[in-house]
């Protein structure tokens, strides 16, 4: 479980994140969501220790993060796994050496068992042949796919993902969702996912936080999504006429 | 840099990697170079020697001084700041755009440690290639000679040898390992902190080969300064 309390972060005289507090659960799909520029990203870079913070506290399974020694900072870092929008796979390395990688850097296993680790986690997102193929050989889908099976080759605690879903089209996208849920679920990890997707709010949004300039606007999951008065998350939500389509039809009944 | 560093079998391989790409990958194009500039210092020397009371093995001689203490360093040194400083701007820059190095970071690595420290630690054989360098440049002049006819190959060989001092050669290989660090750590520099996309990756490369240039002909002449004064 992460606690996030009264977050404040700017860059120089603009304040991006204006006081956040809220609670991503163990075993849940947190989602983090607003427009362009509403901080999304500072937040989750603030969540994962790339960015300081002016004020509040992230406490990860009740440890506050700025409190630990630094050794202990990247022992908990080690516990964080991250899938990057772009996927962040190291170029110079085959698909088979990039999920190998965060082993070989922290685990104590000998090379054939990390070998049968990474060969199952490939197997878990279904990429088992991809081994010795090189991320430029890899789709968008492939990618994304590679990154999670890095993310979680270490077992970690907490999953983040930011924007998970960019660049793939709708069906690659339901794929990657559902991944990233079974994944939560079947490990019982806190995961983190920073999306403006809305397929994948109504998806795999059991917590869904909104951000709306630096502040959070609205938190809920994707049942009570459909039946907020909530202004900003209205306009944000349906601002597509399918989506619009879709609320009426749920809170009739259809 | 040298908190957490990363573990010994990763950086071995890293090391390694960066030995074949920033000192063996240089090798082909240090070796033309040499041989051909070698060359042509010796045809120069020898059409500007008209008066009869020069003895010709001063053409090997000149050769021997001008390859040794400037051309090899300082010369193949502001052409590898282009090769070597530009392709370490990039390669990190890159790393920087696509948040490889955020992945890095997120995974607690040290990645200043991971990404400059092998490459600082590979280029400490750079004095190897500047070996090269130097034989390889009297070797062309040796060669123009033969085959341009300007003086004797014996001639030639005397001269190279004529009051040979070997601590040209101590002031040669001190200044070519203050150039190495300046071409692992000031190209490295600029591809990990730059900012930006595409664009700002090539125009970081061509500031720190700028910049690493720049530094290396300033230090260039304090060295000189300090040990040959």
């Amino acid at each position: 479980m992460i606690v996030v309390e009264n977050l404040y972060k700017s860059f120089e005289s603009a304040e991006v994140l204006k006081g956040i507090s809220t609670t991503f659960e163990k075993g849940k799909t947190n989602l983090i969501i607003g427009q362009s520029g509403s901080g999304k990203t500072v937040f989750l870079k603030c969540l994962l220790g790339l960015f300081p913070y002016e004020s509040g506290s992230i406490s990860y399974n009740g440890k506050i993060y700025n409190d630990l020694s630094q050794s202990e900072q990247r022992k908990l870092r080690s516990k964080i796994g991250m899938v990057f929008q772009g996927g962040a796979l190291f170029d110079s390395m085959t698909i088979g050496e990039n999920v190998k990688f965060p082993l070989r850097m922290f685990s104590k296993k000998n090379n054939s068992e990390m070998e049968d680790r990474v060969h199952a986690v490939l197997k878990r997102v279904k990429l088992e042949d991809a081994y010795k193929k090189f991320p430029s050989e890899a789709s968008g889908g492939m990618q994304k796919r590679v990154a999670i099976a890095r993310a979680i080759v270490n077992n970690p605690s907490f999953l983040f993902c930011d924007e998970p879903n960019s660049g793939l089209d709708p069906k690659t996208a339901i794929v990657i969702d559902n991944l990233i849920q079974e994944i939560t679920s079947e490990f019982n990890i806190t995961t983190v996912i920073n999306s403006h997707d809305m397929n994948s709010v109504m998806e795999i949004g059991q917590k869904i936080v909104f951000l709306k300039d630096g502040h959070k606007a609205w938190e809920g999951s994707n049942e009570n999504i459909f039946k907020t008065d909530n202004e900003a998350v209205t306009n944000f939500v349906y601002s597509s006429e399918l989506f619009r389509k879709v609320r009426r039809m749920y809170n009739e009944g259809l | 840099m040298f908190i957490k560093p990363t573990k010994w079998t990763v950086m071995r391989g890293l090391i390694l990697r960066d030995i074949d790409d920033l000192v063996i990958g240089s090798f082909g194009i240090v070796a033309f170079i040499s041989f051909f500039v070698g060359g042509v210092v010796t045809i120069q020397t020898a059409l500007n020697i008209n008066n009869p009371l020069i003895p010709q093995y001063l053409v090997g001689f000149a050769t021997r001084q001008s390859v040794i203490l400037e051309f090899a360093p300082t010369f193949i040194s502001i052409i590898m700041a282009g090769k070597v400083g530009s392709f370490i701007t990039s390669s990190i820059g890159t790393m920087r755009v696509t948040e490889q190095i955020d992945a890095l970071e997120v995974m607690g690595i040290n990645s200043i440690n991971y990404l400059v420290f092998p490459k600082t630690i590979a280029l400490l054989l750079y004095p190897f290639l500047i070996s090269i360098a130097m034989f390889l440049g009297v070797l062309g002049g040796m060669a123009a000679c033969y085959y341009g006819g300007f003086t004797s190959v014996s001639d030639y060989i005397w001269g190279v040898q004529l009051d040979f001092i070997p601590f040209h050669l101590v002031y040669a290989f001190v200044k070519t390992f203050v150039f190495a660090f300046l071409l692992a750590t000031i190209p490295s520099y600029h591809g990990y902190f730059m900012k930006g996309g595409a664009l700002e990756v090539g125009k970081a490369s061509t500031t720190a080969f700028v910049w690493t240039s720049v530094a290396i002909i300033l230090s260039n002449y304090i060295i000189t300064q300090l040990i040959l004064s």
